[in-house]
C-alpha cells in the first residue's frame, strides 16, 4: 500500500508498470496454452528511474507487492539491489511480516518506513518495531510517501544504513 | 491470412498490445540470455534482416543504454517477454548487454550515490523551491 506513490514521488518519469507472470516461473513450460490458462495471475511490477548525472548514477526503483507469493520477484529484484524499503501501512502492520523475514534471511539491508497515511493510525518507531519485533539495528523512518522530500528521506535512511552496514562488516 | 481483420479499429499505442504476450515469441517463454530487470542493453546499430514488429520496437528502445525493466514496460509486455524478445536481439548481434548485475555495489558508488540524494533532498527543500539544481536534475 503506497509503493507506487512511493516510486512516484521521486521518479524523474511517470512510474512505469509492467507485470510479472506467476505461471512461467512456476511451471517453466514452453506451451503456450498452459500460460494462457493462467495468464490472470499476473502481478504489477511498478518502475522509476532517478538520475544523478552529477555523480554519473542512475538509481532504479522497484515496486512489488509484499505478499509471500511473490518472493520469485523478491529474489530477482534483491539480486544487485542496494537495499530494500519495507513499507509499512499502518492500518495492516501484519502485511510486512513475510518481506521483513526474506530480507532478513537474504541478508538484504533494509530499513522499515512507515508510511502515515492522514487517516491512518499514528504509531511512534517504537511502538512499529515493538509490534513487528524488528532488530534495534533496522533503522525505521516515518514518511508521507506522496511527498518528494518524504520519499528521498527515506532512500538517504536506506543508504546510509546500507554504507554503514557493509562499512562495520569489513572492519 | 490476415492477423487481423482490415476494419479492426487498433489505431495507435491506445489499443494495448496488438498480438497477445505470448504470440510475438511464439510461445517461448525461456530467454536465451540471463538477463535480469536491471541488465543494460545497447544497440549496437546492426538491424537484423529477419524480425518481427515487436523485436523492432524493442531494438528502437535500446538507441540509448536501456534497462530491461524498463524495455518491457515501454513494450507493455510481461517481463519474460520483453526477455525473450531481447535475448533474440542479443544472438542476432543487433543489442549488447551490459555486465551482469554484481551482488555488491562498491563503496564509492553508494557514497556518491548518497551525496546524490542529498543534494536532491537540499533542492527539494519548500524554502528553496526555485533551485536551479531542481530543474536540472529532472531534465531530460
Amino acid at each position: 500500500m503506497g509503493k507506487t506513490t512511493l516510486v512516484k514521488a521521486v521518479s524523474e518519469i511517470e512510474p512505469l508498470t509492467t507485470e510479472e507472470n506467476l505461471t512461467v516461473a512456476g511451471i517453466g513450460t514452453d506451451s503456450l496454452a498452459g500460460v494462457e490458462n493462467k495468464s490472470t495471475t499476473t502481478v504489477a511490477l511498478d518502475f522509476g528511474r532517478m538520475t544523478f548525472p552529477e555523480q554519473s548514477l542512475v538509481l532504479y526503483l522497484f515496486g512489488t507487492p509484499g505478499q509471500d507469493r511473490y518472493w520469485f520477484m523478491w529474489d530477482e529484484l534483491s539480486r544487485g539491489a542496494l537495499g530494500a524499503v519495507v513499507l509499512v501501512d499502518t492500518r495492516r502492520l501484519q502485511d510486512c511480516f513475510p518481506a521483513l523475514e526474506f530480507f532478513e534471511q537474504r541478508g538484504i539491508e533494509y530499513v522499515v518506513a512507515v508510511n502515515e497515511f492522514d487517516r491512518g493510525f499514528r504509531y511512534t518507531p517504537a511502538e512499529v518495531r515493538d509490534a513487528l519485533t524488528i532488530h534495534e539495528r533496522v533503522p525505521i523512518v516515518m514518511c508521507d510517501a506522496r511527498d518528494t522530500r518524504s520519499a528521498t528521506t527515506v532512500l538517504i535512511s536506506l543508504i546510509e544504513h546500507v554504507l554503514l552496514a557493509v562499512t562495520s562488516r569489513s572492519v | 491470412m490476415m492477423p487481423f481483420p482490415e476494419d479492426d479499429p487498433l489505431l495507435d499505442a491506445d489499443a494495448g498490445p496488438v498480438v497477445r504476450p505470448y504470440s510475438v515469441t511464439y510461445g517461448r517463454t525461456r530467454p536465451r540470455s540471463t538477463l535480469d530487470l536491471m541488465t543494460m542493453l545497447l544497440a549496437t546499430g546492426r538491424t537484423p534482416p529477419h524480425m518481427e514488429p515487436e523485436h523492432a520496437v524493442a531494438l528502437d528502445l535500446c538507441r540509448s543504454a536501456t534497462s530491461v525493466a524498463e524495455v518491457a514496460a515501454n513494450l507493455q509486455q510481461p517481463v519474460v517477454v520483453a526477455k525473450v524478445l531481447l535475448s533474440d536481439l542479443i544472438a542476432w548481434d543487433a543489442l549488447i548487454m551490459g555486465a551482469p548485475t554484481v551482488d555488491t555495489p562498491d563503496l564509492q558508488t553508494m557514497k556518491d550515490l548518497l551525496d546524490g540524494l542529498r543534494k536532491l533532498q537540499f533542492a527539494s527543500d519548500p524554502d528553496r523551491s526555485e533551485d536551479p539544481d531542481r530543474g536540472g536534475l529532472r531534465g531530460g
